[in-house]
């Protein structure tokens, strides 16, 4: 007769003892909502948060950004507190761009690179306050951002936790928070951003976003996340208010052209192959450089490599002609030579054009454009069809919305 | 302010020794030098300064063993009043209860005071060591191989080392690189048997650095000793007259003759950066003076998190330069006496010698074992001279000045310098009774400088000699900070010339004279 020796007791003690494995991602301020929508059970780990890939379909949340409002929640995204008389100056040392030059109300896009110039991540720098400043990022920098803080008034605290951020875009966006009542939200400008009470305490909206349309991103304390999400679900439910996934997302900045740190380029911290590193050069970032700011992290070693030509690679806009997305696709000169990879691709239905990022070995995709193919393996039933596709380096982005800038805002 | 002084071709922070010597070699080469010093005399820490009344002592460094040959040459030091001769050399003598035990000439070309069997055992010993310092002599006083971008001329350094290396043979050169990292203590065991002269190696090997015997790679401080040499002889000393002061008179003779200008008190407050580059520099009198090329022979945090502050360079070099180890263990103790103390069984040679308290490695390492938790050794050890028996002037008629190294003293001393310092006298008195009765009762006046002390008067963050360990992680490719080992710095037109550069601390003028040539070599 066999035997089953009884293990129960002993393993109700360790899993007790290890009650992380009940919850091996955490769950942000709006997961009872996201949880109750996620028909698909599709997560994927967001700086260690448990994030949808897709809540119900991915085309219709797609299609829900382009031609409704799409609810994405942003809270994972690394969030710092930057704030002190020397808040503007700590950040313009530490950051690409001239944050002299962004005004309290403003936003703006930048990067921020180690000594040797490799970027360590974009993200967006937001002007609460003239001394007041928040930092939003794909990875995590306290210690580095701590560690730039040496004699600077300035105190450095990591608030990914304690704010809640949603994403609200798509042509109806406007009109739901005006039906929310954010009455003066009309006056956001591109960019611009703006505090509005709610539930007792202080929503930050800003019109700025990550799909290249009309849109708003909200900043809300944790414990104000659900009723910001309710308030906004209510008003935006005749104007095809929906939550999506990242997937749907990731389409629609491909096709505003944006990148994504660690997808379409590796941050100099992950790299672990001295080849992955990227200047700001070489991912399309160089228009952040300002060689007559004050002094910035990087700024000796960017500036000696543009004069010495050091620089190595160039993120470019590609269009491929067929239909069949050309992901993570080698790129070839003259069929033949490899000189770069495709880090994300996709048909584009508002361009209706096959589109790609890649990044390309100089001066292939610099001064050198022309007789560029990408090798498409395409899985049809258990087999890889090699397509050789033609590819034309183009403009970013990819599509150019009118609404997105508008002002007024148009109403939908 | 004159017009001339708008265009200076270079303007040396810091008149030290390297200071001096930067400044020198850089007029020489018909650059207009402007040198600022922050206190009322050059010279740093290689001064000659009255402790009590009538009483005068070299400040810091007290024995010069490793003034480079190229300073000596390119200065043409000796027709500027310095000059070393055989007969200079004095001894090392290592104070024992069992009878004193001499290492005559140059590091002991001659062994007294132990048995034969010793003694032809520390012929073989001296002789591997001086081998194998030679072979890191070049690397120890050139400029250090530039990993990312060698020239020509380092790849050709480079070959002559890998060539010494096999010159010494198989044998040899396996057993190099066994022992290159070791600690001196288990290399001593190897070879030798007697305390005493173990004692003043593994003394000679750990003075100056937060390291015991028993710690790994304290060999390399004995290896960085040997590689100096003075008037020819690898570890050879000399107690020179008129104090380390001297040497430093000679030097600056040297700078003015050059056409160095000279300013004494005159601190820099900061350096002047203009888009990534040094142009100048503004004195704490409020002064601005301009120049191509700003060169500090100041401590290298000081200079970049002080002078030219940490806004103006990369986060990744503030946190390099703040991670430089720089506390002092190591205290200077200087006692006018009324007359010549009398250490027992040693002759009166010997007491123009370097008189080393280090009984035996045990003793050393037990020395060292409190300061790692902040605390003075009960027992010092320590290396004495009587510079007025050399040198009568330093001293009133018939009385004598005591310099004395004093280890280990931690800079951040747990108790604090104020209550400890009383307590750290009465214990370094209480070994010098022991191995020279009596001396207690003729000290007229006694001046302990510990590291704290020795941080605020002569402005040596962490009152450490060499302007930071000397260990094998901050010396040669990562001295002062790995990727700037090189005398340059992230700005453009600001070197580094101090003993905190690479080949590091010690009356030797490498660094001084390495940076100015780099300097000049650029603009070549």
């Amino acid at each position: 007769m066999n035997h089953h020796p009884t293990i129960k007791p002993s393993l109700d003690a360790r899993t007790a003892a290890q009650s992380h494995f009940r919850m091996l991602r955490l769950g942000t301020p709006f997961q009872p909502r996201i949880d109750a929508l996620g028909l698909k059970q599709d997560w994927y780990n967001w700086a260690g948060y448990r994030a949808p890939h897709s809540l119900w379909d991915e085309e219709l949340e797609y299609f829900a950004i382009r031609s409704q409002a799409a609810l994405f929640d942003i809270s994972p995204m690394t969030k710092y507190r930057i704030e002190g008389p020397d808040a503007e100056a700590y950040l313009d040392r530490v950051t690409l761009r001239d944050v002299t030059k962004l005004k309290p109300g403003r936003v703006h896009y930048t990067a921020w690179c180690d000594d040797e110039g490799f970027v360590l991540d974009d993200g967006t720098l937001f002007r609460l306050s003239p001394a007041r400043l928040r930092l939003c990022s794909q990875e995590r920098h306290l210690p580095w951002l701590l560690d730039s803080a040496f004699r600077y008034d300035v105190t450095v605290e990591e608030e990914t936790e304690a704010v809640a951020g949603l994403a609200l875009q798509g042509p109806t966006s406007f009109a739901i928070l005006r039906d929310a009542g954010f009455a003066g939200v009309e006056r956001l400008k591109i960019f611009d951003l703006a505090e509005f009470a709610h539930d007792g305490a202080t929503v930050t909206i800003s019109r700025t976003g990550f799909t290249g349309d009309l849109g708003y991103e909200l900043f809300v304390p944790a414990d104000k996340a659900l009723s910001l999400w309710d308030r906004l679900m209510a008003a935006g439910e005749l104007r095809g208010i929906r939550a999506i996934g990242y997937t749907a997302l990731n389409r629609a900045r491909l096709e505003a052209g944006l990148i994504v740190a660690n997808a379409d380029f590796t941050t100099s911290e992950h790299a672990i192959r001295a080849d992955r590193l990227r200047m700001p050069d070489e991912i399309g970032l160089g228009f952040m450089i300002d060689p007559n700011k004050g002094h910035f992290n990087g700024r000796r070693a960017i500036l000696e490599a543009r004069a010495r030509k050091k620089l190595r690679h160039v993120l470019v806009g590609l269009e491929i002609e067929g239909n069949i997305p050309a992901k993570h696709a080698i790129v070839y000169y003259k069929k033949s030579q490899e000189v770069g990879l495709v880090s994300a691709a996709m048909w584009s239905p508002m361009a209706k054009r096959n589109i790609a990022l890649a990044s390309l070995h100089r001066p292939y995709g610099d001064t050198i454009v022309d007789d560029l193919w990408v090798e498409i393996y395409a899985m049809r039933e258990l087999q890889y069809q090699k397509l050789m596709k033609k590819a034309k380096v183009v403009p970013r982005p990819f599509i150019k919305l009118d609404r997105r800038t508008a002002n007024p805002p148009a109403d939908f | 302010m004159t017009s001339s002084d708008l265009n200076w071709d270079a303007i040396v922070i810091g008149g030290g020794h390297n200071g001096l010597v930067a400044a020198a070699t850089l007029a020489k080469s018909g650059r207009k030098v402007l040198l600022l010093e922050a206190g009322n005399e050059v010279g740093g820490a290689a001064r000659t300064e009255e402790f009590a009344p009538g009483f005068r002592v070299s400040s810091i460094a007290h024995l010069l063993n490793r003034l480079h040959p190229d300073v000596v040459k390119t200065l043409e030091l000796e027709r500027h009043g310095l000059t070393v001769e055989r007969g200079d050399f004095v001894p090392s003598v290592v104070l024992s209860k069992d009878g004193p035990l001499t290492l005559h000439g140059a590091y002991g070309e001659v062994l007294t005071g132990a048995s034969s069997a010793e003694q032809s055992a520390w012929k073989e010993l001296r002789a591997q060591l001086l081998r194998y310092a030679g072979v890191l002599k070049p690397f120890l006083s050139r400029r250090p191989p530039d990993l990312g971008n060698m020239s020509l001329a380092e790849m050709t350094g480079l070959g002559q080392t890998a060539l010494a290396l096999k010159r010494l043979g198989k044998e040899d050169m396996r057993d190099f690189l066994r022992v290159l990292l070791m600690n001196v203590y288990d290399l001593l065991d190897e070879q030798l048997s007697d305390d005493r002269l173990k004692g003043l190696l593994a003394f000679d090997a750990t003075l100056g650095s937060h390291l015991g015997p028993r710690s790994p790679t304290s060999l390399l401080g004995l290896y960085y000793r040997l590689a100096g040499e003075i008037g020819g002889l690898a570890g050879a000393q000399v107690q020179p007259k008129g104090g380390m002061g001297a040497v430093v008179a000679a030097i600056r003779a040297a700078a003015e003759k050059a056409g160095v200008s000279i300013r004494r008190a005159s601190p820099v407050a900061r350096v002047i950066v203009e888009k990534g580059r040094a142009v100048g520099v503004v004195t704490q009198g409020g002064e601005t003076l301009r120049a191509k090329t700003v060169v500090s022979a100041v401590n290298p945090a000081t200079t970049i998190l002080d002078l030219v502050g940490p806004r103006e360079v990369d986060t990744g070099f503030v946190r390099k330069v703040k991670n430089i180890r720089m506390k002092g263990d190591a205290a200077k103790l200087h006692l006018a006496l009324d007359r010549p103390p009398q250490f027992s069984g040693v002759d009166a040679a010997g007491h123009k010698g370097r008189l080393v308290i280090a009984p035996s490695p045990v003793h050393v390492e037990r020395a060292f074992n409190p300061s790692k938790y902040g605390e003075f050794s009960p027992e010092p050890v320590m290396e004495i001279t009587l510079p007025s028996l050399v040198d009568p002037s330093v001293a009133p008629s018939g009385a004598c000045v005591l310099s004395a190294v004093v280890q280990y003293a931690p800079y951040a001393l747990k108790e604090g310098w104020t209550s400890g310092k009383p307590k750290f006298l009465r214990a370094i008195m209480a070994q010098l009774e022991t191995y020279a009765p009596g001396i207690g009762a003729t000290v007229r006046h006694a001046e302990l400088l510990t590291p704290a002390d020795i941080e605020a008067r002569y402005r040596m963050p962490g009152g450490h000699w060499h302007h930071g360990e000397l260990q094998a992680d901050q010396m040669l490719m990562s001295r002062p900070v790995s990727g700037w080992s090189g005398y340059d710095t992230p700005l453009e037109g600001l070197f580094l010339a101090g003993s905190g550069s690479h080949p590091g601390g010690g009356i030797s003028g490498a660094p001084g004279l390495n940076a100015a040539r780099r300097i000049i070599a650029m603009r070549a």
